[in-house]
């Protein structure tokens, strides 16, 4: 697979604990790639050694098939997750010299910027100092302006809080588009709806440690369970007798709109789904019937469960 | 493509001349100056002070009489005992002389006085006494024109210094050229310590806002570093200059005030050195090595307020931390006042070779001649310590935010180095 970055063993130290212990990513080129952790897990830390701010202990990071260097910071765009801006500074004037920091002549900054500016509503701002800004505000400006000189490679920490359900739309829509556009997005969070609709793949860090990888779709089937959501009309003593040997749980549900009674069974095996469907079907009237895919809430703690209780 | 560095010190320097701040302290600081320099004039023209009445209770009957009043002190002569003065409350003080003052003044004069005697008072009195005693003295050897004797051996010296390892012949004034060394290292002390601590604080101040993971992500920590305080000595050298025409302004239409004020000294030494601060030649070529310090002297400090600002926190342990800064430039000054005194001496040659202590020391020695390999030398030393600081800060500037308390280890540090 062509891979944009991979980190291989990053191991770093801190003064009193290990933040990262043999950590290896991957990260395919134009997807979104999600890093998810508990607080404290390393993530912030692996961003700042992809980022060339830090140096890992052990283990090095290849970017674009060559070892990463200083040079290749051009090509990265990275949203910290505390944001900073210089206060006193006016916004456009802000944004221009982020911008030619990256490269960009005044002039295209400043026509990019308009645009940007334009797109995401916020021209208003253009003469406002960061300070008059609100903490969203300020953050739509320096998503801009790490974006706005198009890298290869875009990393956003945490980039979603501070930000109302609208805005925080606008930025995925944003964020989606530019993956189209070839750009790959590193992004990390806890918030696990918008990794949900966001990301391609994830790596999940818990204590140091990278505990889990892999595309979003596999994972939410390795993670499934064989769990089915069943609405019916009948006696669920009934159901729970003929069904109660391919099952390794029966949980009645509440009443629905409809009226049916519900209930969430685990099959013993994916192979039970025809056996438990007949007898299902023997017993009551089945009115729906679907399989329940775990949420990466799910996934996420029952991962960080498991490896807590693993590590103890 | 600009360089970035060029485009951090054009926004640190725009960035602080817009600022209100900038503009307010760049118009008051003159006017503070020129008020402070007329206030006390202004005040000694106003205030009158009144006459002062001192009692003198003469037991010898020959000095009473020799002492002259002027339009601050009145003496006057009373018969009436001590106790009686002291009731009066006109009298501000009470001078008792006895009657063997002649033989053995000390022991028989004693003077009263009604709460603290000023310094000029009391000066304007002993001056008066001795004057009196003297007088007394020299007339009881019974020389005739001893006065006219006295006044013909005086001799008022006032000759010019000519140096011998110079070609051309030419006085230098010592008094001015200590004078305008002093009034450089002055200026220098309070340029690094007004422009250090900018830099200082506005390194905190970014680490404080979180900006610096932005910038250092997108530029090398050394430029950063080098461009803030490029950018900042920029603002200086506009402040300073704004102040310079303001002031000059000012005072050509207050100068005609200032030359009605007594105390126009226009002695020989005086008049030596304005005649040398008219060689043109030799006026340059100084300024040209005294700048070149002056600007060394505000790169190499700021360089250290850099690392300094790099590795701390917040800015009450800078502050703290920023006497360590301080220090030297002070060290600096004492000794380059010796090297004054002493312009040739092994020590003066060994502060001015030393960039803690060469642009002081080198601002003190300049106008005394220094040879060109020396000035050569020192000022090597002292840019090329300079770069070298710069690259050490910017490394404590990348690890010192991120460490979190951890001691970097020797093997640390050298991987740090080499990181790229």
């Amino acid at each position: 697979m062509d891979n944009i970055l991979t980190a291989e063993h990053i191991t770093k130290d801190f003064t009193k604990h290990r933040a990262l212990d043999d950590v290896s990513i991957a990260v395919p080129r134009g997807k979104v790639y999600g890093l998810l952790g508990p607080n404290g897990a390393g993530k912030t830390t692996l961003i700042r050694i992809i980022n060339h701010i830090i140096a890992p202990d052990k283990g090095q990071v290849i970017f674009d098939g060559h070892p990463l260097t200083a040079a290749d910071v051009v090509n990265i765009g990275y949203l910290p997750e505390e944001r900073g801006l210089y206060k006193k500074m006016k916004v456009g004037d802000q944004a221009i010299f982020f911008a030619r920091l990256k490269g960009l002549s005044r002039r295209d900054a400043e026509a990019q910027l308009r645009s940007w500016f334009e797109r995401l509503d916020i021209s208003e701002w253009w003469d406002k100092k960061v300070e008059e800004l609100s903490k969203g505000m300020a953050q739509k400006v320096q998503f801009i302006v790490t974006v706005l000189h198009r890298p290869k490679l875009l990393i956003f920490d945490e980039p979603f809080s501070g930000f109302d359900p609208i805005n925080a739309g606008i930025l995925k829509r944003e964020i989606l588009k530019l993956r189209d556009e070839g750009a790959t997005v590193i992004f990390s969070t806890h918030n696990m709806g918008s990794v949900e609709e966001l990301c391609d793949e994830i790596t999940l860090i818990n204590r140091s440690h990278n505990i889990l990888s892999g595309s979003v779709r596999d994972l939410r089937e390795q993670f499934s369970d064989n769990r089915y959501a069943i609405a019916y009309v009948g006696s669920p003593d009934a159901l729970r007798a003929a069904v109660e040997p391919v099952c390794t749980s029966f949980v009645p549900g509440a009443i629905d709109t409809d009226g049916n009674a519900t209930v969430t069974v685990s099959l013993r095996a994916a192979e039970a789904l025809k056996p438990f469907i007949a007898a299902a079907n023997d017993a009551v009237t089945i009115n729906s019937f679907r399989r329940m895919l775990p949420s990466m809430d799910d996934i996420f703690v029952s991962a960080v469960e498991a490896s807590n209780t693993s590590a103890l | 493509m600009k360089s970035a560095l060029s485009i951090i010190i054009s926004r640190e320097y725009l960035e602080r001349v817009k600022r209100k701040s900038f503009i307010i302290s760049t118009l008051l600081v003159p006017v503070l100056m020129i008020a402070l320099m007329f206030a006390p004039a202004a005040i000694m023209l106003l205030d009158t002070p009144e006459s002062k009445t001192i009692a003198v209770i003469d037991d010898s009957g020959v000095v009473a009489k020799r002492l002259q009043s002027n339009d601050q002190i009145s003496f006057t002569d009373y018969k009436q005992p001590l106790d009686s003065a002291r009731t009066d409350a006109d009298i501000e003080a009470i001078l008792v002389i006895g009657p063997k003052v002649i033989d053995n003044p000390n022991a028989n004069i004693s003077l009263y006085f009604r709460g603290a005697p000023s310094l000029s008072t009391d000066g304007y009195i002993s001056g008066q006494l001795t004057q009196a005693i003297e007088d007394i003295r020299l007339e009881a050897y019974n020389i005739d024109n001893i006065r006219e004797i006295l006044e013909e051996v005086q001799v008022d010296l006032s000759y010019p210094t000519i140096r011998l390892d110079r070609e051309e012949e030419q006085n230098t004034s010592s008094v001015l050229s200590y004078v305008i060394a002093l009034m450089l290292d002055m200026m220098l002390y309070m340029f690094i310590l007004i422009y250090g601590t900018m830099v200082m604080n506005s390194i905190i101040e970014e680490k404080n806002n979180r900006v610096l993971e932005i910038v250092v992500s997108s530029v090398k920590p050394s430029s950063l570093m080098l461009g803030k305080i490029v950018g900042i000595g920029l603002v200086a050298i506009t402040q300073i200059f704004i102040w310079g025409v303001i002031i000059a302004v000012c005072s050509s239409w207050a100068l005609p005030m200032l030359a009605t004020m007594p105390e126009a000294a226009q002695d020989a030494e005086m008049m030596g050195a304005i005649g040398q601060l008219s060689d043109v030649g030799y006026v340059s070529s100084l300024m040209f090595y005294m700048i070149l310090f002056f600007i060394g002297g505000y790169l190499f400090y700021s360089a250290i307020y850099a690392a300094l600002g790099s590795a701390v926190d917040n800015v009450q342990d800078a502050s703290q931390l920023s006497t360590i800064a301080t220090m030297p430039v002070i060290i600096g000054i004492v000794t380059s006042m010796s090297a004054v005194q002493n312009p040739g001496s092994t020590m003066a040659f060994w502060v001015s070779l030393i960039p803690f202590t060469s642009p002081m020391a080198m601002m003190a020695r300049l106008p005394f001649g220094v040879p060109a390999w020396e000035i050569i030398l020192s000022l090597t030393f002292l840019y090329a310590s300079f770069m070298l600081l710069i690259w050490l800060c910017a490394k404590i500037y990348r690890v010192g935010i991120f460490m979190y308390g951890k001691k970097p280890s020797f093997a640390e540090i050298i991987r740090w180095a080499r990181y790229k």
